[in-house]
């Protein structure tokens, strides 16, 4: 076992019991702060196996971004306390457990395909460059879709703006 | 092999005890020289007890700090009210990692690069460890359990998050000229000429959002002491109010350190050494800022996030589309 491994399957952990407390924790903003703690683990996942870029883009808009968001959201908003809501019923269950099939069925397949253990990760690097030029030049037209839907969902977001201040009689 | 290892290991200690002494004490003058400038703006002296010209005061208001007792309102949520200030302290910190201050140094015939580390996306880095930071102002008003500790962290993360964008798309025109997202490499693309003079428009950008993102006059909202006693951090006493002061002054340190990587051209300059220059710069920048907060009045909420939003971001987009189109037809 490399130090590479080591520090691999350590991260791996930290994503894995953060993920699990994100999603068991009765707090709201709790739970973020483990899904924040779980992206952290997933930035060193993707820069161990050789994504710098990667890692950091993560780091940027997932943790700083869009959790940033989140918690901006839970602060404005009343939230119910932890007593009053019902945590574990069938219909949170439920999801819970057909994704955690679906990611077994997933590990049983990468295991089987594998038995002998022979593919081992090793480390490897792309750099920003080689990221961009095969992001860009194989994959223009997705990427250029993607921006299209998102400029869509922001000209949206700004109708319903407009209209909820027209409502106010401003 | 052994032995290389452990020596490599020993050298990154050495250079991180450096690096983080040195800009703790620089934060820590900071604050001394703030102080002093603004007295002398506002024809008085400032602080000149302790020690020759008060030159003892950053130690004295430490030691009163430690003294103070450290206090935690009824009703707070204890775990996130204790390490708020500390995630605010250390991603401040944790920036000056990726700055370059100097030429690489030849000991015993080996370079060794005066660099913490190098990355090669380190100007991507330094970006996520800023937009990480919120996490402390957010974090730290809201376990406060305290309505102007909420209001200061409400504003601070609206803030923080409208002009980490006109921060980050101010450097992309940076990255399309010195072809690298490394900051080595940036400040070597500037050996003939900084960048300023080549794009005085991102500069005058990112200088703007920069001075947003430390929340300082006239950005200063988030702490705005007639309307939110001191916004996110009022309830905190002791250290740990030393913390998010501590992160304070030490983000003013690494943005300008930042800003001088980027637009002055980083450690380069006739006559003196390497690191002498880039103090210098971070001087420069950190002595413009103060005079900035002894001018200027406090913007109204509605000028902030215009400004962001209608201003700076726009003018950012059209100057990358302007320098694309510049560099294009120098390459034609």
């Amino acid at each position: 076992m490399t130090l590479f491994n080591i520090l691999l399957y350590l991260a791996a952990a930290v994503v894995v019991v953060a993920t699990g407390f994100a999603i068991t924790r009765q707090n709201i903003v709790h739970a973020a702060c483990y899904l924040i703690v779980s992206f952290m683990g997933t930035a060193v996942l993707f820069y161990l196996l050789g994504a710098p870029l990667l890692a950091a883009l993560e780091v940027i808009i997932y943790a700083g971004g869009i959790m940033v968001l989140f918690l901006f959201v839970i602060m404005m908003i009343q939230y119910p306390p932890p007593s009053t809501r019902k945590a574990f019923s069938a219909k949170t269950w439920c999801p819970a457990m057909i994704l955690v099939g679906i990611c077994g069925l997933l590990a049983g397949i990468l295991v089987f395909a594998d038995p002998a253990n022979r593919l081992r990760p090793v480390a490897v690097t792309a750099t920003p460059q080689a990221f961009g030029d095969i992001l860009f030049q194989g994959y223009w037209f997705p990427v250029e879709i993607t921006s299209l839907l998102l400029l869509a969902a922001l000209i949206g977001a700004m109708y319903l703006g407009r209209h909820n201040k027209r409502d106010n009689g401003k | 092999m052994i032995l290389y290892w452990i020596s490599g290991f020993i050298l990154l200690i050495i250079k991180l005890g450096a690096a983080l002494l040195a800009l703790l004490l620089c934060a820590a003058y900071l604050v001394l020289a703030e102080r002093k400038l603004l007295a002398r703006m506002q024809i008085r002296y400032g602080p000149n007890r302790a020690g020759p010209f008060g030159l003892l005061q950053p130690i004295a208001d430490l030691i009163k700090m430690m003294a103070k007792e450290d206090v935690i309102p009824e009703g707070a949520d204890r775990i996130i009210f204790r390490y708020a200030p500390a995630v605010a302290a250390s991603c401040a910190m944790l920036i000056f990692a990726v700055v370059p201050f100097g030429n690489s140094l030849t000991l015993w015939g080996s370079p060794i690069p005066l660099v913490v580390t190098d990355l090669n996306v380190g100007l991507l880095a330094a970006l996520g460890l800023s937009s990480l930071g919120v996490y402390g102002v957010a974090l730290g008003g809201w376990a406060s359990h305290s309505k102007y500790s909420l209001l200061g962290a409400v504003r601070g993360v609206a803030q923080m998050i409208s002009y980490e964008l006109p921060l980050g798309l101010s450097l992309v025109p940076i990255v399309m000229l010195s072809h690298s997202f490394s900051l080595v490499d940036i400040v070597a693309a500037q050996r003939s000429w900084p960048f300023i003079f080549i794009q005085p428009v991102s500069f005058a950008i990112f200088f703007v959002s920069a001075m947003a993102e430390i929340k300082r006059i006239p950005f200063d909202l988030p702490e705005a002491e007639n309307e939110l006693i001191a916004g996110y951090h009022t309830e905190y006493s002791g250290l740990r109010f030393g913390l998010f002061f501590l992160g304070e002054y030490v983000t003013l340190v690494t943005l300008g350190s930042l800003t001088a990587v980027f637009f002055l051209g980083g450690w380069h300059g006739p006559f003196l050494p390497g690191v002498i220059w880039l103090l210098v710069k971070i001087a420069a920048i950190a002595f413009v800022m103060i005079w900035i907060r002894g001018t200027l009045p406090r913007f109204r909420s509605d000028q902030l996030m215009d400004m962001g939003w209608k201003f700076l971001t726009p003018v950012a987009l059209i100057n990358i589309i302007v320098t694309g189109a510049v560099l294009l037809m120098i390459s034609a």
